[in-house]
């Protein structure tokens, strides 16, 4: 076989068993990741019902319309959460297993170790938010005739790869600061979301944050997955969507990977990438 | 072309004092390893002896890529360890004091994930898995059992089983029975036969088991505050420091003895 598709292949292999391993994990964790379903099921309820909330405390608004709006901003939220803690577990998990140096001395290139992880997470944060959305829309009336559930999901993958190229730069934490750096992915959660508008429209934002809004990837995924699902637009009225998405995945991805293997450097310098730090 | 060569190679550390300057906290330099060399040809088995934190485990993770030196050079089969780490990682491979396993997978599970890193397909590991698992003596109906609820012992054999699937050209040993009870022991030290007189493979064993490295090493070597103090066979050893017991050599050439480290590993529990 010739010297460029061997290491393809051999690639492809290590891939593959990136996003197995995880399977194997998900077995072994399931009643776990029921556990933490169920928590975000009741999260996600206790941000959805302010809809119903306002109206009964006599505000005049759209109910429909500000439940799936907030129902949208709270399952992203939580991919985006899931998104992040599966790439943070890239490092963290296998430090804790004490698992990291035979991974990082073997011979598969760290970006695609790194995509075996962001295509695990995608696959599971997709059938994870798809079940949290149903799950949830079931205790409200709402009206889903309309939506357009494939455009909504489209947008959510475009996004994904830009979420990816950022949870590559968190994923990088847990080798700098043991002890701390995994919450430090919760933190670029968070900041993330909130310039995003999701609950709100960037609109009500200060300037400054509406500025930095621009270049977050999930102010795009936010609006056209509610475009999507609320007023049922089509994919191809989503230009002004999908380009900014496309343009800055392009730009978060290769980042990503360089933050990563800057902070995989430092590690091995430091000899960070033992157990015991 | 020898299987390791290794030319006045230095790793130094940053460790906090515990003091301050200012508001920063002030860091010490600690050389682990300094200015090292020696060679392996391939097919020997080479013992390092030492204390705790006399620089083992640095040599062997450096050789693993898995740390950037500070000075020299290593070279595995030729390659540059610290330039051509996709080819030395396809050479190489490890078993250390601890096992580290993903403890809720079962063996064939955490096999299975090593393998693909290697470029191992499922249907290359469906039968090969099992076979190396009987190798090193693993019991088949404990195949699917999670790793937490396997001894030491049996958890240290899935360990040899990991490094021998990916068919290693060099096999890095640090302190691979430490811990484990006298049969488990043997059965490790008899399997580490076994994979170099079959798989020809180089060893180098990073041991403070003296009696393991005479058992198994061609040549032994004291490593000692970073420095190679030696490296040549056991009766050469005890030749050049007048000793008779290689216990003997290892006081005579450091200083120190094994019992000592032993009562500051006691005081410090």
């Amino acid at each position: 076989m010739p010297g460029a598709a061997a290491v393809l292949r051999h690639e492809l292999i290590g891939l593959a068993g990136v996003f197995e391993r995880n399977v194997y994990l998900v077995k072994r964790y399931i009643w776990w990741d029921v556990a933490f379903f169920l928590w975000t099921v009741a999260n996600t309820l206790t941000i959805v019902f302010i809809a119903k909330g306002i109206e009964a405390t006599g505000g005049q608004i759209d109910v429909d319309r500000v439940t799936t709006t907030l129902l949208v901003g709270a399952v992203v939220w939580a991919y985006l959460g899931i998104i992040f803690e599966i790439l943070t577990e890239t490092v963290a998990w296998e430090r804790w297993e004490g698992t990291i140096e035979y991974t990082f001395m073997a011979p598969l290139s760290r970006p695609i170790h790194l995509f075996g992880m962001g295509a695990f997470a995608i696959v599971y944060g997709v059938i994870r938010a798809v079940l949290l959305f149903g799950v949830v829309a079931l205790f409200f009336d709402l009206d889903l005739s309309h939506a357009n559930f494939a455009a909504a999901l489209i947008v959510l993958l475009v996004a994904s790869i830009s979420f990816i190229g950022i949870g590559m730069m968190t994923a990088v934490l847990p080798l700098i600061s043991p002890e701390k750096g995994t919450q430090l992915g919760f933190i670029a959660q968070g900041l993330l979301l909130v310039v995003s508008g999701v609950y709100y429209p960037v609109e009500v934002l200060p300037q400054w944050m509406q500025w930095i809004s621009v270049i977050s990837p999930a102010t795009y995924a936010l609006d056209g997955m509610r475009d999507a699902i609320i007023d049922g637009a089509g994919i191809t009225a989503m230009g002004d969507e999908l380009w900014p998405l496309v343009v800055i995945g392009i730009v978060s991805v290769p980042l990503g990977l360089e933050v990563f293997r800057r902070g995989e450097r430092y590690a091995k310098r430091h000899g960070k990438l033992k157990r015991s730090g | 072309m020898p299987a390791v060569e290794v030319h006045n190679l230095r790793k130094e550390f940053r460790r906090s004092d515990g003091k301050r300057s200012g508001l920063r906290r002030r860091r010490e330099r600690v050389e682990a390893l300094r200015g090292i060399s020696f060679e392996i040809a391939r097919g020997e088995c080479v013992a390092i002896l030492g204390q705790n934190g006399s620089g083992k485990s640095t040599l062997v993770r450096l050789l693993s890529t898995l740390l950037l030196h500070d000075g020299g050079n290593a070279t595995i089969f030729g390659h540059d360890v610290f330039k051509e780490t996709r080819a030395v990682r396809r050479l190489v491979n490890r078993v250390s004091v601890e096992a580290s396993f993903f403890k809720k997978m079962s063996s064939t599970e955490n096999l299975s994930y090593a393998a693909r890193f290697y470029g191992m397909t499922p249907n290359e590991t469906r039968d090969e898995i099992p076979r190396i698992l009987e190798k090193v003596g693993f019991p088949p109906d404990r195949r699917g059992e999670a790793m937490e609820g396997l001894s030491r012992g049996m958890q240290q054999k899935v360990a040899l089983a990991r490094a021998l699937l990916t068919q290693p050209i060099l096999l890095l040993l640090d302190e691979p029975t430490t811990g484990l009870d006298p049969r488990s022991k043997l059965e490790v030290q008899d399997f580490i036969r076994e994979i170099r007189q079959i798989h020809d493979a180089t060893i180098l064993l990073c041991t403070h088991d003296l009696d393991e490295a005479e058992a198994l090493a061609d040549r032994v070597g004291i490593l000692d505050d970073g420095n190679l103090l030696s490296l040549e066979p056991v009766a050469d050893l005890k030749r050049r420091y007048n000793a008779e017991t290689l216990e003997e050599a290892f006081f005579a050439a450091t200083g120190k003895a094994f019992e000592d480290e032993k009562r500051e590993e006691d005081e410090e529990k």
